[in-house]
């Protein structure tokens, strides 16, 4: 069964191209890794694929789970089954992070009692009890911004989900609780027959891949895509090479 | 608290309450002798009390001056009586609370009094509030006035908070949008003396201008907190000052939203005693492309040894929280309903949870008219 899929994309963000010719197709239970230098459009990808608005798609198309969703707002794209969570997020004062966990257990339609439930649970699997009552990231140091993006998921349960370098700036101690978490939401701590969670992972460093464990990568270069291949593999050649290099024999392989 | 035959409480009776109870409501006034300590009513000039609580005095302030001999000795002494024409008015003729809590004697559920402004053309009040030594006081003092009213309510308020005593006042406003209001008050917070004061105007008033001041002694508390709305057609000067005595401190704190009206945020901190501490926050939301918001934190210090600081910060709501709620799954509605609600929702310190109750309440239906 097809999730998500991006079809000959282009992307215009301040007047500018940013994307050009994207394509991907990311089938159920299947997790992708995005690498690609800074600059080269990895984060505008997730930011027209959640609907940004900021993001003017202006070539190709969206699709989830057969649905067109290129012309939804961000909203309604959330809840039919995606979920992102971000980089830098905003601080949001006078919202508790508590409130926010429940109008998300809200979204995902879930009971009073039920949304209780899954938030004290996932709140103690995430070590981040003592945060409830702060105001959505005020004051959270990098590592707690990033627990609490994926606390959001957790909640809201999304069939598909974009993290977008869920390992910078997190420190040793927090980085295996990330990694669980994130192995938790992609079910990839289930057999691969079983999957139906699909996602989408942004790393700079790969650190993410050593506790969770991907199906492809992606190397996003200038804007288009360069290279589709094993994750690890490129993550080696990339680590060893950079990553012209890694697209160059990229290229040579595929015209072999 | 005196029942009737049919276990009424006393003021269920009372044709006068039960007329303007469901307006009441709206600023925390609710005539229940369960969840009131005592409660206070002024219809125009028209005052009545009920008092059931001990250790708390609760009567009008002309019935005080005839049973207390020094309240006399507290009345304008720390607002002039001849500040203004509308002071001097005042002094001529008035009527208003006094509200008094006995030396140590804490008193949890608050005490209630209502201002409403009915026939006449000014109502012209004079209250006074004293927490004796080591006593605890809080007050919820609600203002409003009969729809279609037009008029005026003047106020004196003065505060005497004594030496360890606490006193919380909670004022909130529901006027009409021709009715203009022109508090002037004053209070003198004594050594180890903690006062928490806080504004909440939400509805259209025509115009509302108040700047108090609070005199702080050796090591007293105060944080002053308002959170108003300037809906079109409304005009509201506000703001605090604070005069702050050795190893004193105070927070004044605003919340500000523009709807179309005009809205002057002031501040005052005079640092004048060795070791006080004081700081101003002042932060404006613009709603409208009509009206404005003016804030003007002013700091003053009277010696080195004075920690004063100020931030204000006006603007709009920023599109990338609201991306980021909606990227939660929050309609853009849901999204500005919910960062307006977060604006207007201060924490404030030492405010017990039942006034809290209050103000989330008011905040509550404001912020669903706000959308």
């Amino acid at each position: 069964m097809e999730s998500l899929r991006v079809i000959n994309l282009g992307v215009e963000a301040g007047g500018r191209r940013i994307l050009e010719n994207v394509n991907l197709y990311i089938k159920e239970g299947q997790t992708f890794v995005l690498f690609g230098p800074n600059g080269s459009g990895k984060s505008s990808l997730l930011s027209a694929i959640i609907g940004n608005p900021h993001y003017r798609v202006v070539q190709g198309r969206i699709t989830f789970k057969g649905e067109e969703i290129t012309g939804l707002e961000a909203d309604e794209r959330v809840r039919r089954g995606i979920g992102i969570a971000f980089q830098n997020p905003p601080k949001i004062g006078g919202i508790k992070l508590i409130d926010l966990l429940r109008k998300c257990a809200k979204v995902a339609g879930l009971s009073e009692e039920e949304a209780e439930k899954r938030i004290e649970e996932s709140a103690k699997f995430m070590g981040m009890e003592d945060m409830l009552e702060r105001a959505v990231n005020d004051g959270f140091s990098g590592g707690e911004v990033k627990k609490s993006e994926l606390l959001q998921l957790m909640i809201l349960d999304p069939e598909f989900i974009m993290l977008d370098e869920p390992d910078s700036g997190v420190d040793l101690e927090n980085i295996a609780t990330v990694g669980r978490a994130i192995k938790k939401l992609l079910e990839r701590d289930r057999d691969e027959k079983e999957r139906k969670k699909s996602g989408l992972i942004i790393t700079h460093t790969g650190h993410i891949l050593e506790y969770v464990d991907a199906d492809y990568g992606v190397v996003l270069f200038n804007g288009r895509i360069s290279c589709i291949g094993d994750p690890y593999q490129i993550l080696e050649q990339i680590s060893k090479y950079g990553y012209e290099a890694c697209i160059r024999k990229c290229v040579e392989e595929k015209s072999r | 608290m005196k029942k009737t035959a049919e276990g009424k409480d006393e003021f269920e009776m009372d044709p006068e309450i039960s007329s303007i109870a469901e307006r009441a409501k709206n600023v925390g006034i609710e005539f229940d002798s369960s969840r009131r300590a005592a409660s206070f009513l002024q219809v125009d000039q028209e005052p009545r009390a009920y008092g059931w609580s001990e250790g708390i005095e609760v009567m009008s302030i002309k019935e005080a001056m005839d049973r207390y001999d020094w309240v006399k000795d507290y009345m304008w002494k720390i607002v002039c009586k001849d500040k203004d024409e509308y002071t001097k008015a005042i002094a001529e003729d008035f009527n208003g609370y006094f509200i008094r809590a006995l030396p140590s004697c804490k008193v949890d559920v608050p005490v209630e009094a209502c201002l409403y402004l009915k026939r006449v053309k000014t109502q012209k009040v004079y209250n006074l509030v004293i927490a004796e030594e080591g006593s605890e006081l809080n007050i919820i003092s609600g203002c409003t006035s009969h729809p279609s009213s037009a008029g005026m309510h003047l106020g004196v308020s003065e505060f005497f908070v004594k030496k360890g005593a606490k006193l919380t006042f909670t004022m909130i406003h529901n006027w009409q949008p021709d009715v203009e209001v022109r508090p002037r008050s004053g209070a003198v917070v004594e050594e180890n003396g903690v006062l928490v004061s806080n504004y909440v105007l939400l509805s259209p008033v025509k115009y509302v201008e108040s700047y108090p001041v609070a005199y702080l002694k050796k090591g007293a508390k105060a944080s002053f907190t308002s959170i108003v709305v300037a809906h079109s057609g409304s005009t509201i000067e506000l703001g605090n000052r604070a005069i702050l005595g050795e190893k004193s401190s105070a927070d004044i704190i605003s919340r500000a939203i523009c709807r179309g009206g005009r809205v002057v945020s002031k501040g005052y901190i005079r640092g004048e005693g060795k070791g006080c501490r004081g700081h101003l926050e002042c932060r404006g939301l613009m709603l409208s492309d009509e009206g404005s918001i003016l804030a003007i934190p002013e700091l003053e210090a009277m010696n080195p040894e004075v920690d004063l600081s100020h931030e204000a910060a006006v603007g709009r709501i920023a599109e990338d929280e609201i991306f980021y709620l909606m990227a939660r799954g929050l309609t853009r509605d849901e999204a500005t309903s919910a960062i307006i609600r977060g604006f207007l929702d201060v924490e404030i310190k030492g405010l017990p949870e039942f006034l809290k109750r209050e103000i989330d309440k008011a905040v509550e239906m404001a912020s669903e008219d706000l959308m």
